[in-house]
């Protein structure tokens, strides 16, 4: 099977330092990969190059198949690529309706097509269907961000994210923040991505979460990927080691 | 599977802590305030100037002259209420209003002589004052978007430069030599009551006693910006334009994130405060029959406290048009009505001042009780 996201010895500097060190990691369909590492391991920044935040210094990106290069977040996301930030990204005044359709809302002609209004009722159809797909329910989509839980907020994220039909996503810390209930029910969403097979590379300092729901677990530390494992073949003593550089595969080869 | 609703900070407050009941009620009741706050004024004012000074607060007259009288308030307010909800400031807005006033005034005397006739040369002096008011906004809004300075420091600043303009164009004087047709636009009405006569549009032939108990009822600078208030509040609710308005306010950072071009947007904004508060100063220019470059200066902080008072968040993301209309109206209720109570007119500062820090006050109230509610 062919991966759907190819990343070929990527390097990342910032002035003297090295962030991303020659990196290769490949995402295939339908399977969720782990990216662990202690901080300033350079996962964040790994990401970031890759949804067009920062512009890698070397290295390729090939998107399903095709190599790719985005100077810009917008760039990423029209190719499919959607990241689902820490902090969100919601405007919290907006109700979930306006936020899912938010820089891309649906018009509708009025007086005769003189000019054009909000089609609300349109897209709170939508949103309703979207939410649904991914087995959520609020008890109003007119309510304001700023009154939903974190977990519900998360929600709304990923659900714009499906809505707006994205190949691929990356999850940078979702469980953050997080009551116990609503850090399995992100959980539960990242399965529900994965069987309908959008691959999801979910970034973590919960190895228990990361455990629980990853096919593969890449570890880095100090910007290199100090190794890849299949998740059922290890554990979380052994991915320690490597994220505290006590165990390195690169070393040993 | 229903989410859980997760404890978030708690709220401490010792009104907000009520039972659910009485929160609720308030809740409806800080959302209302203002409306309820005019309708109070207005009976208050009816039944105190009738007892003490024996005069009808509720007149055709004074109803025009309050309409009248916020025309410019409104105007401001207008554009600063999409500036405000997007997260910013336009503290320009008083002493570009003079600048427009002054141009519009200075073209309209520069092309009377050229024999193109009154009616374009008012045209083109209009449509000068429009254009340049719009011109500091567009730099306003360049500067603020681009170079990310805080927007306060920007249009502080361009306050002082649209002063200074205004001052050099007028030479510090007001501008005169308008022609009839800019007196009779900014005064005449659609329609006129005297007698317990009606007119549309034409004024009746009348002089001394009777001319002077002849009532103007929505004279054209009320009936354009009636119009442009209507404009506002469908831009603001309906359309795309205002809800990237909201998403700017509510995290400028989301907003971009989502692909709203939020530089283009910011710059549109204070182009379009500038475009409300020229109408206002060549309104002004209509309404006084000449150009003045202080018009706008003593209405600024007016300006702004109707924004406030109409419960748009100075944090930006939340308010809309009509709470604005709504705080310009208590504040012109409130100076006409203490007026006519005989009250020394200096009161009305002190009013104003406290109706201000109460609306905020109310709205943050507001804020305590949905914190509350969302921690339980």
């Amino acid at each position: 099977m062919e991966p759907l996201l190819s990343v070929k010895g990527l390097v990342k500097k910032f002035g003297g330092l090295v962030a991303v060190n020659h990196v290769d990691f490949d995402v295939y369909p339908g399977e969720v990969v782990g990216l662990v590492g202690d901080n300033a391991a350079g996962k964040s920044t790994l990401i970031k190059c890759i949804s067009g935040v920062y512009q890698a210094e070397a290295g390729e990106i090939y998107f399903e198949g095709k190599p790719v290069r985005f100077s810009l977040p917008i760039e990423a996301r029209d190719a499919g690529i959607e990241t689902i930030y820490q902090d969100l990204a919601l405007a919290g005044n907006l109700n979930v309706s306006a936020n899912i359709f938010m820089g891309r809302e649906v018009e509708k002609p009025y007086l005769g097509g003189l000019v054009k209004v909000l089609d609300e009722k349109f897209m709170l159809r939508e949103s309703e269907k979207v939410l649904n797909t991914l087995d959520i329910r609020f008890p109003s989509l007119i309510e304001e961000i700023d009154k939903l839980s974190g977990g519900q907020r998360q929600a709304v994220a990923i659900a714009r994210a499906m809505y707006w039909q994205a190949r691929m996503m990356i999850m940078d810390e979702p469980t953050n923040n997080l009551g116990v209930v609503e850090q399995r029910k992100v959980i539960e969403i990242i399965q529900h991505l994965r069987d309908q097979g959008i691959p999801v590379i979910l970034i973590s300092h919960t190895l228990p979460d990361v455990f629980a729901v990853t096919n593969r677990i890449v570890v880095m530390h100090r910007g290199r990927k100090v190794t890849e494992k299949l998740t059922a073949e290890t554990n979380s003593q052994e991915i320690v080691q490597y994220m505290v550089g006590a165990l390195d595969d690169t070393r040993a080869a | 599977m229903t989410l859980e609703s997760h404890a978030e900070t708690a709220a401490k407050s010792g009104f907000a802590g009520r039972s659910p009941g009485v929160r609720r009620a308030i809740l409806v009741l800080s959302r209302v305030w203002a409306w309820i706050f005019l309708v109070a004024l207005i009976l208050i004012f009816t039944m105190t100037t009738k007892i003490y000074q024996q005069v009808d607060f509720l007149t055709v007259r004074n109803s025009q002259n309050i309409l009248v009288e916020i025309v410019p308030v409104l105007l401001m307010g207008l554009g600063q209420t999409f500036v405000i909800i997007a997260g910013g400031i336009d503290l320009s807005v008083g002493w570009v209003m003079g600048m427009a006033s002054v141009v519009s005034a200075t073209v309209i005397v520069a092309l009377l002589p050229t024999g193109i006739g009154e009616g374009l040369s008012i045209l083109f002096g209009f449509a000068a004052g429009l254009i340049t008011a719009m011109i500091p906004g567009f730099i306003n809004g360049v500067i603020i978007a681009k170079l990310k300075i805080p927007s306060f420091i920007v249009t502080l600043g361009m306050s002082f430069i649209a002063r200074g303009i205004a001052y050099l164009i007028s030479g510090g004087n007001v501008v005169i030599g308008m022609p009839l047709g800019v007196r009779n636009f900014g005064n005449e009405s659609l329609i006129y009551l005297q007698g317990g006569n009606v007119y549309f549009l034409q004024r009746p032939d009348v002089t001394g006693i009777a001319l002077r108990s002849l009532d103007r009822v929505f004279t054209y600078p009320v009936v354009v910006a009636a119009i442009v208030v209507g404009i506002a509040i469908f831009v603001l609710r309906k359309t795309r334009f205002g809800r990237h308005t909201y998403a700017i306010g509510g995290s400028a950072e989301a907003a971009s994130r989502a692909g709203i071009r939020v530089d283009r947007h910011t710059i549109i904004l204070y182009t379009l405060s500038g475009l409300t508060v020229g109408l206002a100063g060549v309104l002004h220019t209509a309404r006084f029959n000449g150009g003045s470059p202080i018009a706008g200066d003593p209405l600024l902080l007016s300006s702004i406290a109707a924004v406030i008072i109409g419960g748009v968040s100075m944090f930006g993301g939340h308010g809309n048009i009509v709470g604005t209309v709504i705080g310009a109206l208590i504040i012109a209720l409130l100076t006409t009505g203490l007026v006519m109570l005989n009250v020394q007119p200096f009161w009305q500062y002190i009013v104003v001042g406290v109706v201000v820090i109460l609306a905020v006050l109310i709205d943050q109230g507001r804020d305590l009780i949905i914190g509350r509610m969302k921690a339980e």
